[in-house]
């Protein structure tokens, strides 16, 4: 049972977990798929590709950026059966600069970043393995990261 | 006679037709010619009257034929005007190709002082490149070059009189204007002119482009001239001996004038971002993703780049290398390293190459202080007199703590003894007046003096270093957590081995026997040796006044409107910026996240987005393995609340949520390392949470205000944070927010 206290302003309420099971009857506003404002994804409504999305962390912004454009908005719209097979050499390409600034694209790992986001781009896993440092848009905004980006260790908000 | 009367006659008409076209002319040419003026109001004469007398006829000839001619040439000098202008803004525009553009314009000499005001005019303010260099035309005005022209010159041949900073004694650019009759120079009467000038012939072209010419006139300029490669700030190249040899073969750009002054940084940036924080790092990475080739530069008065200031106050005093000092990496809640860098140097162009690398980049400048801005000249000057233009520029100061008066006041033997917190060499300061010392005194309640207290709390288990926190609220994060939960989190940064005095208020610092003493208001003396001030932040405003921004009086700081703009092209973003937050009304938000989210807001609508800030940004904390919680939106203490807490199981806290989710806070090695140790300051008990009564284990707290939730708080309830951003977002009145928090399923892991 739950019980509730009042401490002058504050109103505080204990629930166990039964009675958080049944589904709750807050309404939410529906959500507009359009909404201009609103933080996009990797894909945007249009098809586009979100350079600015913060799951591609500095990829598209860093001395390989160009590269990092052409190579994987290539795969984005091509049409072929295997998915970017007309793109080697713009991954080449790439793959070159990041040869350049090892200390910004790690070869060795990072396979896998935070989970979510290099999932969202196979080719992207592939042949530009998601850097370390680049974290830190990861670290603080959620925004259409999955939630478990920020958490609550990496970079507080502290005053 | 007659043969004149009958030519008359048929003249008349021309005659009063031309007269009345030369007083409109007259207009025109008032301007640039007042010695015709007296003729003019000759002219009204001819309409009456037609007058006798061949003499008469002939008179009104020469009159007509003179107001034609007047008429002529105005008409011939406002055109030139208009090519001109268009000209110079062309050669502006094809700047970066460096191109030679033709040969200035060239009027009648007799135009000079007639030019004067009106080239100016549409010049100078049209220019992206510093006045001075365009006045270049107006070369009778002396040469101002004052003390630093950051030239970059609009390769107008003109330009290239458009000085170079004459404080050096590098023959820069020649200023021809030493002698040359300004305004119709060609390129190569320049070089002709500036032979004088050491080295200077040899190295002006027709179109100078030397955008990397700069002029510095300080050692600590950032970069060295020649081309090192990516390197960063940080060294002191000598500049001046660059300087110094004028002869230079600047080779530096390719095709121009060879920077006989060594270039230290751009004198104009597509993208200016003022302040080298998260705010700005975000901004140019969003530039950067948005605006193929974008061209950014950052400038900073820290010697470091840009850098998250999180781990400063948390993961850096939990990291078990003892060399962190130095290196400054910490773990991340997914078990990897990494440096609280945003990006290794390797990352960033030089701001010499700025203007040259072929994608553009982002490069920064270090160690220089904006310290006026010309809003209407779109440039900002540095603190060593330079000038940098800009066409968008960011404000991103931040801010610098806030200290004590009493503290201010008291001494240099307190204020030596004092620390206020917020940048790495602060960190590296406290970390070894840690080591140093026997008793730390933290002042202040809040995020920031509440976590350091913890860090050093922690650090106290080691050693024997008494760690104090006092602050005047009733507990800690006394403003942002409704008291039941402020009590509760007091008692926990106790057993972190902190001496935690609520409600004291500071009355007096001095040093007394070797020791800083503390006398509170109601009496009680503390005595330490070190004191660490937590009292809030002051956001850096000073570019308001030059630039005539405005500054919010309720929450300090750049006013700006919801797309975080404060003029046409200036935006402001992170702690410096008083925004209108659509949903939440104006405010101004200390915390990272909001840093990285406005940042990258001001990045989008600076390359063209126009986007409202909608995206509520969050915050966390953690004080040690058991308190931590996400928050977002508005989250005051004075704000009626609701909280809705699970009843404990032994699962819940940080430590146990991060283990089975994986996502690990800090370093749990210390956690359980010293679990057993009889010091308090480590965990306190394991799981089996105190008795259910004051058990606030995990939950959700609403901030309510109207009724309607503008505030949210996990408590220990980790990965929901998109639903509160949802809730926030609807600005919906709940019935029931009981019904609320079950969307949280704050029972489940």
């Amino acid at each position: 049972m739950s019980s509730v206290k009042e401490e002058g302003k504050d109103r505080v309420i204990f629930v166990t977990k039964e009675e958080h099971e049944a589904p709750s009857n807050a309404e939410l506003v529906e959500e507009d798929p359009d909404d201009p404002y609103e933080e996009r994804g990797l894909i945007l409504p249009n098809g586009e590709i979100n350079w600015n999305c913060p799951c591609l962390g500095g990829m598209a912004s860093g001395p390989c950026g160009a590269s990092f454009k052409e190579a994987f908005s290539c795969f984005h719209y091509s049409k072929e059966e295997v998915k970017g097979s007309e793109c080697l050499e713009q991954f080449r390409g790439m793959q070159e600069c990041m040869q350049r600034y090892p200390e910004l694209y790690p070869q060795e790992d990072d396979k896998e970043t935070q989970g979510g986001p290099s999932e969202k781009d196979p080719s992207k896993h592939d042949s530009a393995p998601e850097p370390t440092p680049t974290p830190p848009v990861q670290d603080s905004s959620p925004s259409t990261a999955p939630a478990d980006t920020p958490p609550p260790s990496n970079s507080s908000a502290s005053g | 006679m007659w043969t004149c009367k009958n030519l008359w006659k048929k003249l008349a008409p021309l005659a009063r037709s031309s007269s009345t076209l030369c007083r409109q002319n007259a207009r025109g040419v008032l301007f640039n010619n007042e010695r015709r003026l007296p003729l003019v109001p000759q002219a009204h004469m001819s309409s009456g009257t037609p007058g006798g007398g061949g003499d008469n006829n002939l008179y009104y000839l020469l009159v007509g034929a003179t107001c034609v001619g007047g008429g002529f040439y105005a008409y011939r000098t406002i055109k030139g005007d208009k090519e001109r202008y268009q000209e110079r803004i062309n050669e502006i525009a094809s700047r970066p190709n460096k191109v030679v553009p033709e040969q200035p314009i060239t009027e009648a000499p007799g135009e000079q002082a007639a030019e004067t005001p009106q080239e100016i005019a549409p010049v100078t303010e049209d220019a992206p490149v510093e006045t001075p260099e365009v006045t270049p035309i107006v070369e009778e005005v002396s040469p101002e070059v004052a003390a630093v022209e950051q030239e970059d010159p609009p390769t107008t041949p003109e330009a290239e009189i458009a000085t170079e900073s004459v404080v050096e004694p590098a023959p820069e650019e020649s200023v021809g204007m030493p002698d040359a009759d300004p305004v119709v120079k060609s390129a190569r009467s320049v070089s002709e002119e500036a032979v004088e000038q050491p080295s200077a012939p040899a190295l002006i072209e027709p179109s100078v482009e030397p955008s990397p010419v700069e002029v510095t006139e300080e050692p600590p300029a950032p970069v060295e001239p020649t081309p090192v490669a990516g390197s960063l700030p940080a060294e002191t190249a000598e500049p001046q001996t660059t300087t110094e040899s004028a002869a230079e073969p600047a080779t530096v750009a390719p095709a121009e004038v060879p920077a006989p002054t060594p270039v230290e940084f751009p004198s104009h940036a597509p993208y200016l971002l003022i302040g080298g924080g998260t705010a700005s790092f975000a901004a140019a990475r969003s530039i950067r993703a948005r605006d193929p080739g974008a061209r950014v530069l950052i400038i900073t008065d820290e010697p470091d780049l840009p850098y998250m200031r999180p781990p400063l106050s948390k993961e850096l005093w939990f990291s078990d290398d003892p060399s962190v000092v130095d290196t400054l990496r910490f773990k991340q809640w997914n078990g990897k390293e990494r440096s609280i860098y945003f990006q290794p140097p390797s990352f960033y162009v030089s701001p010499q190459d700025l203007e040259k690398v072929e994608n553009g980049g982002v490069a920064v400048l270090t160690g220089k202080k904006v310290v006026h801005m010309d809003v209407r000249g779109n440039k900002v000057t540095l603190s060593d007199d330079t000038e940098i233009s800009y066409d968008k520029c960011l404000i991103a100061t931040g801010g610098i703590p806030r200290n004590l008066q009493v503290i201010e006041r008291a001494g240099e033997e307190v204020t030596k003894r004092t620390t206020l917190f917020r940048k790495v060499e602060d960190f590296k300061a406290l970390d070894k007046v840690s080591r140093d010392t026997k008793s730390i005194t933290i002042i202040g309640g809040g995020f920031l003096g509440s976590e350091l207290a913890c860090a050093l709390g922690r650090r106290s288990a080691d050693s024997d270093l008494e760690v104090i926190q006092m602050f005047p609220e009733k507990g800690n994060m006394g403003k942002v957590l409704p008291e039941y939960l402020s009590n509760w989190t007091t008692a926990k940064v106790k057993s972190e081995g902190v001496a935690v005095i609520t409600e004291a208020l500071v009355k007096a610092v001095s040093f007394k026997d070797g020791k800083v003493e503390i006398k509170l208001k109601d009496g009680r003396v503390v005595k330490t040796d070190h004191i660490v001030a937590a009292v809030g932040l002051e956001p850096s405003v000073e570019l308001a006044k030059s630039a005539g921004l405005e500054v919010d009086s309720d929450f300090g700081g750049f006013r700006v409107n919801a797309e975080l703009q404060a003029r046409s092209n200036i935006w402001v973003a992170g702690d410096a910026a008083c925004f209108y937050d659509i949903r939440l009304g104006r405010r101004r938000v200390e915390h990272h996240d909001h840093a990285v989210v406005s940042g990258r807001l001001a990045g989008e609508n600076m390359t063209g987005a126009n986007k409202p800030y909608w995206h509520q940004s969050m915050f966390w904390s953690d004080l040690g393995p058991d308190v931590g919680y996400e928050a977002i939106g508005i989250v005051d203490s004075s704000l009626p609340t609701v909280g809705v807490f699970a009843k404990a199981t032994a699962k819940d806290t940080p430590k146990a949520a991060t283990e089975k989710s994986g996502t690990g806070i800090r370093s749990e090695s210390e956690t359980e390392g010293t679990a057993n140790s009889p010091v308090a300051s480590s965990t306190p008990e394991p799981p089996p949470v105190p008795e259910q009564k004051d058990n606030y284990g995990k939950g959700v707290i609403f901030y309510l205000r109207d009724k309607v939730v503008v505030g949210i708080i996990l408590w220990n309830v980790f990965n929901r944070m998109p639903v509160a951003r949802k809730i926030i977002k609807d600005g919906e009145e709940h019935a029931d927010l009981n019904e609320v928090a079950k969307l949280f399923n704050i029972h489940d892991d």
